[in-house]
């Protein structure tokens, strides 16, 4: 490896050793990538051609009076694909395909990244197999269908939890006995370095179009943007051009579950301790002797025991904070934000949309909030509207 | 120097290679684990390979994956694994190695890990997930305890990976038989001898060669490539499995599938000319 993959203590690249050459090789293909126009240009046409960025920035009159403040929406929901997950599967895409490899595998929890794995799998031709803990594959169906559609091969595992961390688990097994022709497409922004790095830098065109949005219409950069944390790939691609200034509050917000004292949740950040899984050392829920803990939220995307390094590593040094939404807050957020500004968020999106209307004291009239609203809710509608109903 | 410097000299005089079966503590249970030690002692293995069970291990193919599993659920904790390990030494003088993942050993406390290995005898330690470039603490809490530690090498390893992994591995290197996981395979990989062949250059400590290892063929096939000896794990593991109602079937299943795999070791004799 070139880069140590460190943030601050965090990161590095926990794995066998089988895959290290092919880490070794993926940190060179990423690095020879960034400095060659002809993939950047590649990229930049495809994520405004085929996936419509820039995303809007939209003004939402309900946030903003509600906040007594300017809160925008940062549209990733109308992402092709339907979340920030494209931005990232585009990147890593045409780095598979530069590599020479002809197979691509992910992981997926709610199926988003599935589904932007498997869009760009027919996009650029390569074949595609995504890995889904079998409780998320019945309890995402659509999703499950989309993959198909675009032509990939969607493989139920039933290991553990059945659930995101054991799709991961499988997914870099497959990769250690397929390493020679297949390239695995992390959808987070956690994993061994170079992923953190690689998927945070896919995805920091969402922070790069806020910045310049924000700065285009007040002349000033925003008060603070917000954004939810399962593993953390939207919230480090909104917060990364802002690292360096110091004005902009950076607010993660993480699934809180059944509440953080419950011990059914995924706040990682705000009740995790060093630990390391899938190949990076950075905050873990897990029990007393290191075995990893089962996380729990409504929004599969966000059900994650790992959290991503950088994101540990702004916690420590205080550069972003991060805080929690429980579950029924997401989803009275979620109904919230559907009656008052016909806007369908995923339950992803809803716990920062439900972060931020706790923050009703904390600006000023000419303060600027930016909300990443990463997906939209369609994937969940069957999901969310049983869980209202039961709290009818 | 641990007993694992040891270990190719005494095989060797014996005109063999090293048999050393893999078994994951706690499977099904740690007194039954300790009961199949002493079985795969008696079955004459040479080393003991014992897994600590964790709860996310993405080396490890399906059949560990399972023993991890039962292990975790009849409550294995690492404390208790050095207790049972403890219990072993009580009959054994073989070399023993733990193959853990990182997380487990961070989490113990890394000096205080290795300094309770050590005190209940475990000679060299393995984690799966650490390489190299990472294992500076590592290697000073095994250094001050006098345990060796061990890292993995494949075929896929660069010249300039090897002479990392030369730099700071002890004891022996465990040489992946093929790209994967762990698990039994239908056969060796064909560029098993060329691989030994280069981490013979690279390395000079005793190559012990698993992955995929699985029946007496793959034995004898692995010692032909050059191996020094070969760790078994899937094949052991699963006669746990298909056993889990009779402890004494069991005991017996995993004796006999270990002595036949032991038994396969023996080197052919030099080849001479036929009268």
């Amino acid at each position: 490896m070139i880069h140590d993959g460190r943030f601050g203590r965090f990161g590095g690249f926990y794995v066998a050793e089988p895959l290290l050459p092919a880490l070794e090789a993926l940190e060179q293909a990423w690095l020879d990538a960034r400095e060659d126009s002809d993939f950047q240009a590649t990229f930049r046409a495809l994520l405004s051609d085929y996936a419509g960025r820039p995303t809007p920035l939209y003004r939402s009159p309900a946030l903003s009076e509600t906040l007594g403040c300017t809160v925008y929406l940062k549209r990733e929901d109308l992402l092709h694909g339907g979340a920030h997950k494209t931005n990232n599967t585009l990147g890593q895409g045409l780095l598979a395909r530069k590599m020479g490899c002809r197979r691509l595998i992910a992981e997926t929890g709610a199926g988003q990244h599935g589904v932007a794995t498997a869009m760009v799998g027919a996009l650029l031709g390569l074949e595609v197999r995504v890995f889904m803990g079998a409780l998320d594959v019945a309890r995402q169906a659509p999703n499950v269908q989309r993959m198909q559609l675009f032509g990939a091969e969607v493989v139920p595992v039933e290991a553990g939890a059945r659930s995101l961390k054991d799709a991961i688990n499988e997914a870099m097994r497959y990769w250690t006995e397929h390493i020679r022709d297949t390239f695995y497409v992390f959808g987070t922004a956690a994993g061994p370095h170079p992923y953190p790095s690689i998927v945070r830098d896919f995805q920091r065109v969402i922070g790069e179009e806020i910045r310049r949005e924000v700065l285009a219409r007040h002349g000033r950069l925003p008060t603070a943007v917000l954004a939810c944390v399962g593993g953390g790939s939207n919230a480090i691609g909104a917060f990364a051009p802002f690292l360096d200034d110091a004005e902009v509050a950076l607010i993660g917000v993480e699934p809180g579950g059944e509440g953080l004292d419950s011990g059914k949740h995924g706040a990682t950040l705000s009740r995790g301790e060093l630990g390391c899984v899938h190949g990076s050392l950075s905050l873990l829920l897990q029990d007393s002797h290191g075995q990893v803990q089962e996380a729990h939220s409504i929004s599969a995307g966000l059900d994650y025991p790992g959290v991503g390094p950088e994101h540990a590593h702004l916690r420590q040094t205080g550069r972003a904070i991060y805080d929690s939404a429980t579950d029924d807050e997401a989803l009275r957020a979620f109904a919230w934000l559907c009656r008052s500004e016909g806007i369908l968020p995923a339950l992803e999106s809803s716990h920062a949309v439900a972060a931020a209307l706790r923050l009703t004291e904390r600006f000023d009239s000419d303060d600027v909030v930016v909300i990443n609203l990463s997906g939209r809710g369609d994937k969940d509608l069957a999901h969310a509207m049983s869980a209202l109903e039961a709290r009818r | 120097m641990s007993r694992f410097s040891d270990l190719i000299p005494t095989v060797r005089a014996q005109g063999r290679g090293a048999f050393v079966p893999f078994v994951v503590l706690g499977d099904p249970d740690l007194a039954t684990s300790v009961a199949l030690a002493r079985a795969l002692c008696e079955a004459g293995s040479d080393a003991l390979e014992l897994g600590f069970p964790f709860s996310d291990p993405p080396a490890d193919g399906p059949v560990i994956q399972a023993a991890d599993v039962r292990a975790l659920q009849a409550g294995t904790t690492p404390p208790a694994c050095f207790e049972a390990i403890e219990s072993i030494r009580g009959f054994t003088q073989v070399p023993i190695s733990l193959l853990v993942y990182y997380n487990l050993v961070l989490r113990f406390g890394i000096d205080a890990f290795y300094a309770r290995a050590a005190e209940v005898g475990v000679d060299a330690v393995l984690i799966a997930d650490l390489p190299p470039e990472h294992a500076g603490e590592i290697l000073t809490a095994a250094e001050a305890h006098g345990v060796d530690p061990v890292f993995l090498a494949s075929e896929l390893s660069t010249p300039v990976r090897l002479r990392r992994i030369a730099e700071v591995c002890r004891g022996y290197v465990y040489c992946l038989a093929r790209v994967g996981v762990t698990g039994t395979r239908n056969d060796l990989g064909a560029a098993v001898g060329e691989s030994l062949a280069r981490f013979r250059e690279a390395f000079d400590l005793p190559l012990l060669l698993g992955f995929g290892i699985s029946s007496p063929a793959h034995v004898r096939a692995a010692l032909a490539s050059g191996a020094d000896g070969v760790i078994v794990g899937s094949a052991i593991v699963r006669q746990i499995e298909a056993h889990l109602q009779d402890p004494d079937a069991m005991r017996r299943a995993v004796h006999d599938t270990a002595r036949a795999l032991r038994e396969a070791t023996s080197l052919p004799p030099t080849q001479s000319e036929p009268c």
